[in-house]
């Protein structure tokens, strides 16, 4: 039991911290200095819940494990992360849709995280969906105003969906851990997630004068730790100090 | 959508202790639900901030700085308008 609730929070370390990583990128490249420091608050948010999950990670696995180890020390096939977080950011309107998705499927996660029986996942659910909160109002209005902007934006909007879609389905199907985790009432059962998160999709896209797609069928591999080729690059370069100088300190 | 075409925003951030609003900057929004985010994002990182308001630039009008001569000047002279004459009684206090 306490190897799966380790697996399981891992999972939800790897999203954070992947996602977070990824977005982290657009420090110094947003499109205006104030979309540039909204995303980067965004980043940080995801980075510090990602720290969270790692230390209790790290606490039980027992083994001398700790958040550093977790994060810098382990290879992609041991990343637990969902495919969508990992996908290149594209642009402006991928990495808006791309926090969108992932930020409404958050948002109804961490609003049942908070039942859980591990007294530390629900604190970090607590915290977190606060942030989560304001992510997901911020991506809602951006979805909506370059889907019902101009032509460009729209078809920008367009071509996004086309690239992500795909990607969504990963985040309803669960992993043996999380299966056990929710049998458990220490995680959350994420199939039934699915018909919140779809309305709020419907909702927000109905305003954005987008189509939900019809496409059933859906990527996954990531939660096994099956990537795709572009975890490998994110893990050279965010590793690559404590690979180069391992326990280096300053 | 360039930035150019975005308008400026005055931004007025009330502390938790204050009982006003105060300038905090400016930033640029397509509009006012944007604005408010952004100075979510831009001025309230560090807990300044309970609540936010924000006026586009172009409506604040604002004194011009040749009239202060005729503005400002004239009360110099004028101490009676100051509440220093009064004796107040002990007895009031948070004044």
């Amino acid at each position: 039991m306490r190897d799966n609730i380790y697996n399981y929070v891992l999972q939800l370390a790897d999203n954070s911290l992947i996602m977070g990583h990824r977005l982290s990128e657009w420090t110094g490249h947003g499109p205006v200095l104030e979309q540039d420091i909204a995303i980067t608050n965004i980043a940080l948010d995801l980075v510090g819940q990602s720290r969270y999950f790692y230390q209790h990670a790290a606490l039980l696995k027992d083994d001398g494990s700790t958040e550093d180890s977790l994060a810098y020390l382990r290879d992609a096939n041991e990343f637990k992360n969902i495919l969508l977080v990992e996908l290149p950011n594209g642009d402006w309107a991928k990495t808006i849709l791309k926090i969108f998705f992932f930020s409404s499927y958050q948002y109804f996660f961490y609003k049942e995280l908070i039942h859980s029986l591990d007294k530390q996942l629900s604190a970090i659910a607590e915290k977190s969906l606060k942030e989560v909160t304001y992510h997901l109002r911020w991506s809602s209005e951006w979805v909506i105003r370059l889907g019902d902007g101009t032509d460009e934006s729209h078809l920008r909007m367009m071509n996004a969906l086309d690239e992500l879609w795909n990607f969504t389905g990963e985040m309803f199907i669960a992993a043996d851990y999380e299966l056990q985790a929710a049998n458990d009432k220490i995680g959350v059962d994420i199939s039934l997630l699915k018909d919140d998160w779809n309305k709020k999709v419907e909702a927000v896209f109905a305003e954005a004068t987008l189509v939900v797609p019809e496409t059933k069928w859906m990527q996954s591999g990531g939660k096994a730790g099956i990537h795709t080729e572009h975890l490998g690059y994110i893990l050279t370069e965010m590793q690559f100090l404590q690979r180069a100088y391992p326990d280096c300190e300053w | 959508m360039e930035q150019k075409d975005w308008p400026l925003w005055e931004v007025f951030i009330r502390s938790k202790q204050g009982l006003d609003h105060k300038h905090a900057g400016s930033l640029h929004a397509a509009d006012a639900a944007m604005a408010i985010e952004n100075a979510r994002d831009v001025y309230t990182r560090r807990m300044e901030g309970v609540s936010i308001w924000v006026v586009e630039s172009k409506n604040i009008h604002a004194s011009n700085p040749d009239d202060a001569a005729s503005f400002y000047e004239p009360a110099n002279d004028k101490a009676y308008r100051h509440p220093t004459f009064y004796h107040l009684p002990d007895e009031v206090k948070h004044i």
